[in-house]
């Protein structure tokens, strides 16, 4: 008798909380409803991706989507949606392409540093969707030092690319050195075996001399953040030895 | 006795039973006694304790994670620091290096940062309200003086609290207090810094007081009209003026100004000997590398050039010739705070130059200004602005008394409490978006203001968002060891015959010497130790580069012999280093062995040409200077002691410390000496090249 009435009286209150909640969450999504007039068959990245800020900032630069058709010109009209992981924003959500193809949209990262994965969306004429995986980096005190650090000591010979303030010395040396983002060679070296190189130079490693040795140059915190930079530029993704990811 | 009885009865008749009422009492008593531990049960912090056991229940580190868990509030307290923190007892994986994964609050890891939680807690940092244990009250509230939580986005400022200094972690800070300091809002705004110093302003705006001799009434028009009209890279904010405004002001500024003597007025602007090559000017004007500190508009749209002195794009538009030419022959004349040296050209130069820059124009700036006489009461009300608007701060007007403190004084501008603030509609009651907005629009928080319109970008809005938000009341108040000061300049000044030239050339504009002066150029203050005299001899005379890449660079000043000899002896006796015999080893006479044996560690051990070349045609290393004539330019201990540890010589260099053996620094020293070059009377210009890049041994 009375677990009935207790099962009637939590039903009760189960539906009226449903109810709720929908209305809410109702009232909560009065998006206006965007219509796609167009469908392309692909969507690219135009530009903004793998951009680095400090964690919860905005990127410096848009994101930039481009819908194409199956000659790779852009398609006006077509519906681009993003899901963003927990903490990034983005805005818009979601837009229509514009005269070039390209939706436009400005993305603040979430406040933890690392890596986070923006999924960009569109549908084809099919109506199958078509979806694009988005990295971006958020780098934290340590990252950021890091990127300092390895910008003043480290790129001249690290990053092949020339600008005006910093002109490369890559191409001038008889073993090229890896631009930093190379996930295929550096994803290989474990943290001691960075440690080792760039403090002890190439040969501590067996490898070219022309890397010269920074550990009593740069401190300990510093060849740490080297290394936190190194890690969170890395592509593909560098996954920690040993680090334990949740059974799924 | 008979009260007693009364009471007993009375008690008796509200319950038939005696014992009952202990009862009910027992009862209430248990009820009590459940409220707080119920109000536990449902409190927020155990909601997300839970939610945490349950989040690493299913992982592989979960029992190590569950072995450092410990149910209950958390609390960090510092009373040094004022801080009682209960973050932890939501934010539980904040110290777990195994949760990298977790992106979720609050669970998630707290990224590297070079101080200990345990040491200074979170809101030193985060800011929001310690001691609160829910979520609103932690981070939304603005009880206390720190206010709600401080948006991740800003939060170098937290960092500026203590480091007074340029921390290398902190860029986006750093460049705020540069913006601060060039942009000139400390002349308007004292900011005063816990150690009592207050940050300085590092531009530089002209005088006006005599203004009618450099410019016309119609330019100072369209240039208070806007600014950016005449130059993109103005650093001068726009007030915004109406037309009549601009007028009345420019009337006052031309009527209130005063022949300089000996300037410019009578001056007739010198006209070059013979025909002479157009293109001489131009080349004139890269020679002298005025484009070390003055960008222009090159023919690719592009603006190149330095930031130090203003951008010469139109400049033909601005000056009159006469000026100009006066200018250029001796710019302390004009303006004796200027950064700007005394070059020392001749009559045939300054024609060449003062033609140069008047080529540089931009015709449709004062196309439509036409400008009516002043009328005496125009002019009374331009005064009346310039008054208003506080121009003096900034620049010297005579007649016109620099006012004190003329904007709100923002020293503790970060602590500033919401409830202070205007806002706009629509806009988020917060003092970051508070101060973010001011930066940006900052005349539409009501009629009447008065700060002036500038231009920054996103970033730099940011940047100096953030250098403001470190400016709380906590900075103040935090125990004084804690407190890591700016380095202060010295005011050393040269002395002398050759201090009083040295000044003349304004060469601590970009030289640091004995704590004091400009950081664009190389730190002079152990150059004696460091060079040879006959190879600075020669570099005062012509110091070239042979480094394209560089824009800035050392200009050439026409010096006479004896002002060169004068220098010369000046820098190679005043400037050495006390801990440094120069002449502790030979310039020559090193055996060919270790000569040898120099050169194999260049090549092997230490690979130096990753970085230098000694042989052009074979080495391509191009961070540090070449070192093919290195051996007529530097010192054999110079050398020596550089290459045993070069942070000691010159701090903060690139150039590795290889922790050297004595033997190995020796042979290299031999091998680096052998290096004299193609031949001794080119070592004027070629070495040159090496130290007019601006680095000895250093990269940049
Ligand atoms: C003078 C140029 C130069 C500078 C400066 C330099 N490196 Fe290198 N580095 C090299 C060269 C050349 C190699 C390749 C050695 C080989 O493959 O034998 C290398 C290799 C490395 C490697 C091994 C992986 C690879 O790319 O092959 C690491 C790690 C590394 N450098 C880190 C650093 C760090 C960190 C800094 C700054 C603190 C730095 N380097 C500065 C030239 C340089």
């Amino acid at each position: 008798m009375k677990r009935r009435a207790w099962f009637r009286s939590s039903l009760v209150v189960g539906t009226l909380a449903v109810v709720a909640v929908c209305g809410c969450s109702r009232v909560h999504k009065k998006a206006p409803v965007l219509h796609a007039t167009a469908a392309g068959s692909a969507l690219v990245v135009s530009s903004g991706d793998r951009q680095l800020a400090p964690s919860g900032s905005p990127l410096p630069q848009p994101l930039i989507m481009q819908v194409n058709d199956n000659q790779g010109n852009g398609v006006t009209g077509a519906l681009v949606k993003f899901s963003v992981p927990a903490g990034v924003k983005i805005d818009p959500a979601e837009a229509l392409s514009d005269s070039n193809g390209e939706v436009t949209a400005n993305v603040t990262l979430g406040n933890t540093s690392g890596r986070y994965v923006l999924t960009a969306m569109a549908w084809n004429k099919a109506g199958h969707p078509i979806s694009v995986q988005v990295p971006e980096l958020a780098a934290g005190y340590q990252e950021e030092l890091g990127y300092q650090v390895q910008r003043k000591y480290c790129s001249r010979c690290h990053d092949p690319e020339s600008t005006p303030e910093q002109v490369s010395n890559h191409d001038n040396l008889a073993v090229p050195p890896h631009s930093f983002d190379q996930g295929a060679t550096y994803n290989k070296l474990s943290d001691a075996d960075l440690t080792a190189i760039i403090g002890h130079g190439g040969p501590a490693l067996n490898l070219s001399a022309l890397m010269p040795p920074y550990g009593s140059t740069l401190t300990k915190a510093d060849i740490q953040a080297v290394i936190a930079y190194i890690r969170l530029v890395s592509d593909p993704p560098y996954q920690a030895p040993g680090l334990v990811y949740a059974k799924q | 006795m008979r009260a007693l009885n009364k009471l007993w009865n009375s008690w008796r008749g509200l319950f038939r039973d005696p014992i009952q009422p202990f009862g009910i009492a027992s009862v209430l008593l248990l009820v009590a006694l459940a409220i707080a531990p119920a109000k536990d049960h449902f409190s927020e912090w155990h909601y997300y304790q839970h939610g945490y056991l349950r989040l690493i229940k299913n992982r592989r580190d979960a029992a190590v994670l569950q072995r450092h868990f410990e149910p209950g509030i958390h609390q960090i307290w510092l009373p040094d620091l004022g801080v009682v923190d209960r973050c932890e007892t939501c934010h539980l994986g904040l110290t777990e290096t195994s949760l990298g994964d977790i992106k979720m609050e609050p669970y998630s890891r707290h990224p590297v940062i070079p101080h200990s939680m345990q040491q200074f807690g979170c809101v030193m940092c985060h800011r929001g309200q310690g001691v609160a244990t829910t979520v609103a009250g932690a981070h939304e509230s603005a009880l206390s003086s720190d206010g709600p939580i401080l948006p991740a986005q800003y939060s170098e400022a937290s960092c500026g609290q203590c480091h007074h200094a340029p921390l290398e972690g902190t860029p986006t800070l750093n460049q705020g207090r540069f913006l601060l300091a060039r942009y000139g809002c400390v002349r308007c705004h004292t900011i005063k810094l816990p150690d009592g110093t207050s940050m300085q302003p590092a531009d530089t705006p002209p005088p006006l007081s005599h203004i009618a001799d450099k410019t016309t009434r119609e330019w100072i028009y369209a240039w208070l009209r806007d600014p950016k009209s005449y130059a993109a890279t103005a650093t001068m904010p726009n007030f915004l003026l109406s037309d009549n405004d601009a007028r009345d002001i420019s009337g006052f500024l031309i009527a209130n100004s005063v022949p300089e003597p000996g300037d410019t007025a009578t001056l007739k602007p010198p006209k070059a000997g013979g025909s002479v090559d157009p293109t001489a000017g131009a080349s004139l004007y890269g020679e002298s590398f005025c484009a070390s500190c003055h960008a222009m508009q090159n023919a690719a749209g592009n603006v190149v050039g330095g930031d130090l002195g203003p951008e010469l794009t139109a400049i033909g538009t601005k000056v009159k010739p006469e000026w100009l030419t006066a200018w250029l022959r001796d710019p302390r004349n004009y303006d004796a705070g200027t950064p700007m040296p005394h070059y020392r050209f001749t009559d045939q130069q300054l024609a060449l130059l003062t033609g140069f820059l008047e080529s540089k124009t931009n015709t449709d700036l004062l196309a439509n200004v036409h400008l009516d006489p002043a009328t005496p009461a125009q002019i009374a009300h331009g005064k009346k602005l310039v008054e208003e608007y506080g121009c003096a701060s900034c620049h010297e007007i005579r007649g016109v008394a620099k006012p004190d403190n003329y904007g709100p004084e923002l020293s503790q501008i970060g602590s500033k409490p919401v409830a202070q603030l205007v806002f706009v509609k629509g806009m988020p009651e917060t003092l970051p978006a508070y101060l973010s907005t001011k930066i940006k629009h900052p005349r539409i928080f009501g009629p009447g203001l008065h700060m002036p319109q500038f231009s920054f970008t996103p970033e730099q809005v940011d940047a100096l968002t953030t250098a403001l938000l470190s400016l709380t009341d906590r900075s103040v108040t935090l125990p004084a060891k804690l407190q890591i000061p700016t380095p202060q300049q010295t005011d050393y000044e040269p002395a002398g015959k050759a201090g009083q030239l040295m000044a003349d050339l304004n060469c601590m504009a970009c030289h640091r010497i004995n704590g004091h002066g400009g950081t664009m150029a190389p730190d002079l203050s152990w150059e004696g130790s460091s060079v040879q005299k006959q190879w600075l001899d020669a570099f005062l005379k012509n110091p070239n580069t042979l480094r394209p890449t560089l824009i800035r660079r050392m200009p050439k000043f026409n010096l006479t012999d004896e002002e060169r000899a004068e220098l010369t002896d000046y820098i190679m006796t005043a400037y050495q280093n006390p801990d440094i015999d120069r002449d502790a080893m030979p310039l020559s006479g090193y055996s060919p062995d270790q000569v040898e044996h120099g050169r194999e560690l260049f090549y092997g051990k230490y690979a130096c040409q990753s970085c230098h070349m000694v042989d052009p045609a074979k080495d391509k290393g191009y961070i540090g200077p070449p070192l093919t004539e290195v051996g007529s330019r530097l010192n054999a201990e110079w050398i020596y002691l550089w290459l045993k540890n070069p942070q000691k010589l010159r701090p903060g260099t690139i150039e590795p410390n290889h922790d050297m053996s004595d033997d190995d620094a020796r042979a290299l020293t031999a091998f680096l000496m052998a290096q004299k070059g193609a031949g001794s009377q080119k070592t004027g210009t070629r070495t040159a090249s090496v130290s007019a890049s601006g680095t000895k041994g250093a990269g940049e």
